[in-house]
């Protein structure tokens, strides 16, 4: 067991290190470098050449990306060149707001899609079933934007309920942040329980066909006791993992979501990032969400492996 | 006469296929069982035994429904009650012990907890005691160290012990009856024999009845006070046990009767031909098709269940006078037939030394150098000759199979030669020559994993025509797929059949063509015809030996069944964990001396007669590896000696000369002799 989590761990380590070279190179690739990007259409050869003495643009790939990973293992994700400031200081609160957004969905998202889920194996085929999937159907093919606008279309131009955009100062407390943000935590709860519960709904169906299921229903147990007891344990053991690939999704897919609501997250900085060529916090912004990523995940195959008796019990065979 | 605790009258139960039509399942059935008497039910695969079963605790299939008729227990229409009814009786009054307990039991559940639950729900029992209750109920299985089979998962569990598991969750209840689909299929034949004897005990004591669905009939023989055959959805014979085995009325327990190969008889049984119908699907009596004894009227007029003679005896037959006419001790003796065959005595196949294992060890192991397992199987020296068949047998886990892949070459030898012809069968498949794969060929005991499902049979037997014979045209190929469906008796009309259209037999059948496309010299069989119902199986016996008979083939033959391998093998080798115990002709294995583990696994034979008990000697534990040193039975053996058996691995005895019987045992063999 110890091993087991141990080598998850490692692995989850290694995934992470592999990543960043990815991340580095791929920015590496660009054409023209940070120094580039920063003075633009101003830049002199001399300006140039100071800029990047003082960035240390002018060691060879390999000690930069040495550098930067010794300085991230510290703390410290470099210099934002565009914005003159560390880029853990720029990302700090933006990173705070995507937290709050993506947690505020998932707390109601989750049980929810989970009951959801249930309830649509158990009515299999009949009319509550079929609502509910087809209502999950659309969640899950329309684009994100599209499911943004239409909530902002119904509940804040129609019926006047929430504000349509959730422009709230960056560094506001949570507080005051969340009664601004009911829009975006309700499109991303709606795409997110679709994804999960579909996925519930199936496995759901698959375990009341089981031998066991059946077996606790000719022992005579009550119904609901079987299904709380016997049948969604082991309908949520296949589920574990997706579900937290789902919320890995979220965190990366947020970024639309809060582009759309002008939210100051950590997606939307990484789209203004993107689009000043901000390079450093590109990097710094993609390694963390790879890190949440890689995180999620660990957390699930830990989870699947405490509630999983075949894998956690190495006893027997 | 007491009052019957169940009571299932004209019960028809049905399904509408997707045309819409009507396809029954149960046709007027009837039927009582009395408290505490036990009814074995028997009949082939698919003809509603488990239905009925279900049935009885208030259960329908998906789709199924009640055509006619009810069930009453204890004077309750089962199918009148309400859920919640339904719910406080099932497991309280009437419980079900299934055939998979492996499935049956939630894998995310301790074992304990899945017994409490029904104490629980169940039993007044309440507090403290429900654990100690629990505990001692696995006592009562007899399962060992209860308190820490209680604290496992299912799957931490073996199969007989699954088995025990669900026995204890059935009895928590103390139900007055007790339904029993197929408790012991797919069980060694030494843990049935001893799941048998504790059920049977248990009854007696707690004087619960039972209803015993099995297809096995030497299992239905040992259990059954009383015997209900069931063909197509019907009842045909319902009578004592030892009636319905002395003197079967109905044509169909003759034939099924006459197609069980026997522990004391050599040769092959006649299979029936021919498969059940569709319920209610012929204008006549269902098993006209089929039936030796079948007039005009039978194909016209569909007879009633009547009581014969003056016993309680109940057949469904137009001319069960005639039936009962012909003798059927001396019907028996005369359809057992030994296939005439002549083994060369030239080696096919010489296995010297073979020691097989699935240890690799990693790199922890290497730096530690932590001492290897001993080998899942050790020490195994054979002499197949040209022509024989060479059966393998020993319980599960013995290393049957992983000997038959090592020959396959789909497991790779530690040590030792496999020779064959020039060549060394422990190279793994792939480095082998196409000939050489053609030479030995490998038949599996499921056929609906080893075929293609979207092959149609034409396909499956086509390809190792491609493969082997690869200047065959395509006509040619055709031709000889009609050739070998005719072989294996299969109407050329098969050809474009796909398996899920066929039944087991036909699906084997099919395996057993495609293998002998490649006109092999050696067919492995692991466990061919177990899978099958025994009207079936005496069938592919029949063919095997045929095909042997024509080729010369060689055939190494797994089975855990001792009566098929009698039926069917020349030579035996029994085999515990791995190791050789005994080796010998049929004649020399199944008469004294015996090893003693030989003598456990025959003493564990269950034959259809209600007189005859089986001889339970050794323990069921099942072990999961081998022992270091010694004699590899050392813990279960029940002729144990002392410390020489623990240290000593036993030298091999011979009855006769060197080249023929061995028994590899410490006891002297005139002490082995004494049974
Ligand atoms: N609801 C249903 N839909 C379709 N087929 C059904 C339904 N219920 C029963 N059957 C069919 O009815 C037949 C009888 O089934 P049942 O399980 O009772 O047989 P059985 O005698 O227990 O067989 P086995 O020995 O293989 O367990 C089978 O062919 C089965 O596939
Ligand atoms: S009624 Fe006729 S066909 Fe049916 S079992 Fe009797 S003799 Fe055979
Ligand atoms: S050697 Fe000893 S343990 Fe082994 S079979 Fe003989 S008596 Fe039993
Ligand atoms: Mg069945």
């Amino acid at each position: 067991m110890i091993v087991l989590i141990a080598r998850r761990f490692i692995l989850a380590l290694i995934t992470l290190l592999l990543i960043s070279i990815i991340i580095f190179l791929g920015v590496e690739a660009l054409p023209g470098d940070a120094a580039d990007a920063y003075l633009g259409q101003s830049a002199t050869p001399e300006s140039l050449r100071a800029l990047r003495e003082e960035f240390g643009l002018d060691t060879p790939a390999h000690q930069r990306y040495l550098n930067w990973l010794g300085d991230m293992l510290k703390g410290d994700l470099g210099d934002s060149m565009a914005r003159r400031k560390p880029v853990s200081e720029v990302i700090g609160n933006q990173f705070r707001n995507t937290v709050v957004l993506a947690a505020a969905a998932a707390i109601v998202g989750i049980p929810l899609a989970i009951v959801l889920g249930v309830f649509a194996g158990l009515t299999r085929d009949k009319w509550p079933d079929i609502l509910v999937s087809l209502v999950a159907i659309l969640g899950m093919t329309l684009p994100g934007f599209v499911t943004a606008t239409v909530l902002i279309y119904v509940f804040s131009i129609r019926l006047e309920w929430f504000p349509a955009i959730a422009m709230v100062p960056t560094d506001a407390p949570v507080i005051e942040i969340l009664p601004n943000i009911f829009l975006p935590i309700i499109t991303l709860t709606f795409i997110m329980v679709a994804h999960i519960l579909r996925l519930v709904r199936t496995n759901m169906i698959e375990v009341l066909v089981s031998n066991y299921v059946q077996m606790a229903r000719l022992k005579g147990v009550p119904a609901m006791r079987i299904v709380f007891l016997h049948a969604l344990p082991n309908a949520m053991l296949p589920s574990i993992n997706v579900i937290a690939l789902t919320l890995a999704w979220l965190l990366g897919g947020v970024a639309i979501i809060e582009t759309v609501f002008n939210y100051p997250g950590i997606g939307k900085l990484l789209i203004n990032a993107i689009g000043d060529r901000d390079l450093a916090l590109v990097q710094g912004i993609a390694i963390i969400l790879a890190g949440i990523y890689i995180g999620v995940n660990l957390i699930a195959d830990l989870l699947a492996l405490v509630l999983n008796p075949r894998l956690r019990t190495s006893r027997g065979h | 006469m007491s009052k019957n605790l169940i009571e299932v009258e004209n019960l028809s139960i049905g399904y509408y296929n997707k045309g819409g039509k009507l396809v029954h399942v149960l046709k007027n059935v009837s039927l009582s069982i009395k408290p505490g008497e036990t009814l074995g039910l028997v009949g082939e695969s698919g003809c509603g035994k488990s239905t009925l079963g279900q049935a009885m605790m208030g259960y329908l299939r998906l789709g199924s429904q009640v055509m006619e008729g009810s069930i009453l227990f204890s004077g309750k229409d089962m199918f009148g009650l309400s859920t919640r009814d339904l719910e406080s009786i099932r497991g309280n009054k009437i419980a079900l012990i299934p055939q998979n307990a492996g499935e049956a039991l939630t894998p995310t559940m301790r074992v304990g907890k899945q017994i409490i639950e029904t104490l629980e729900l169940k039993t007044n029992v309440s507090g403290a005691a429900t654990k100690n209750r629990m505990i001692e109920l696995l006592g009562q299985v007899r399962l060992p160290h209860p308190e820490v089979m209680a604290e496992r998962y299912p799957h931490e569990l073996s199969g007989g012990q699954q088995q025990r598991v669900v026995v204890a969750m059935a009895l928590a209840g103390q139900p007055d009856m007790l339904v029993l689909d197929e408790p012991t299929t797919g069980l060694d034949v030494t843990t049935q024999a001893h799941i048998l004897e504790l059920l049977r005990d248990i009854v007696a004591e707690l004087g619960t009845a039972m209803m015993y669905i099995s297809h096995d009939l030497g299992v239905i023989a040992r259990v059954s006070d009383r015997v209900a055959l069931m063909y197509a959805g019907e009842i045909v014979e319902d009578a004592s046990a030892a009636e319905i085995f002395k003197s079967p009325a109905h044509p169909y327990a003759r034939g099924l009767l006459a197609s069980i190969p026997r522990l004391e008889l050599a040769g092959i049984p006649n299979s029936m031909p021919g498969q059940p119908p569709i319920p209610g699907s012929l204008p006549g009596c269902s098993f006209t098709p089929r039936c030796p004894f079948a007039t005009e009227i039978c194909s016209s007029e569909p007879p009633e269940l009547k009581m014969i003679l003056q016993t309680p005896h109940l057949v469904r037959c137009h001319n069960w006078e005639k039936v009962v006419a012909t003798d059927f001790s001396q019907e028996l003796k005369d359809v057992y037939h030994i296939v005439e065959h002549k083994a060369q005595d030239v080696s096919a196949i010489e296995l010297s030394d073979v020691e097989i294992t699935y240890h690799q060890p990693n790199m922890i192991d290497r730096l530690r150098r932590t001492p290897e397992p001993p080998a899942t199987v050790s020490d195994i020296t054979l002499d197949i000759k040209r022509g024989e068949t060479l059966a393998l047998v020993g319980e599960s886990g013995s290393g049957k199979s992983t000997i038959v892949r090592t020959i396959s070459g789909l497991l790779p030898a530690k040590s030792g030669v496999i020779q064959f012809e020039n060549c060394d069968l422990t190279v793994n498949v792939d480095k082998r020559t196409m000939d050489l794969c053609k030479k030995v060929q490998l038949i599996f005991q499921n056929p609906d994993a080893s075929l293609n499902p979207r092959h149609t049979v034409a396909e499956i037997i086509d390809q190792p025509l491609k493969l082997y014979f690869p200047k065959m045209t395509r006509d040619e190929r055709r031709a000889r797929q009609i050739e070998l469906l005719e072989r294996v008796r299969l109407d050329g009309r098969y050809r474009l059949r796909y398996p899920g259209q066929m039944s087991g037999g036909e699906k084997q059948r099919v395996a057993i063509a495609r293998a002998f496309a490649a006109e092999p010299d050696v067919v492995l069989c692991d466990e061919v015809t177990s899978a099958l119902d025994v009207s079936v199986q005496a069938a592919v016996l029949d063919l095997l030996a045929d095909l042997q008979q024509e080729r010369n083939t060689t055939y190494i033959f797994i089975a855990h069944d001792l009566a098929v391998v009698r039926a069917i093998a020349d030579r035996v080798a029994v085999l515990y964990q791995g190791r050789l115990c005994e080796v010998g002709t049929v004649d020399e294995i199944y008469s004294p001396p015996y090893h003693p583990y030989t003598e456990t696994l025959m003493g564990a034979v269950l034959v259809p007669d209600p007189d005859t008990e089986p001889k339970l000697l050794a323990s069921d534990t099942p072990e999961l590896a081998p022992p270091a040193k010694g004699c590899a039975f050392q813990r279960r053996c029940p002729k144990f000696i002392n410390d020489l058996c623990d240290e000593v691995t036993p030298p091999w005895q011979y009855p006769q000369d060197e080249d023929g019987h061995k028994i590899r045992c410490h006891i002297p063999i005139n002490e082995l002799l004494v049974v």
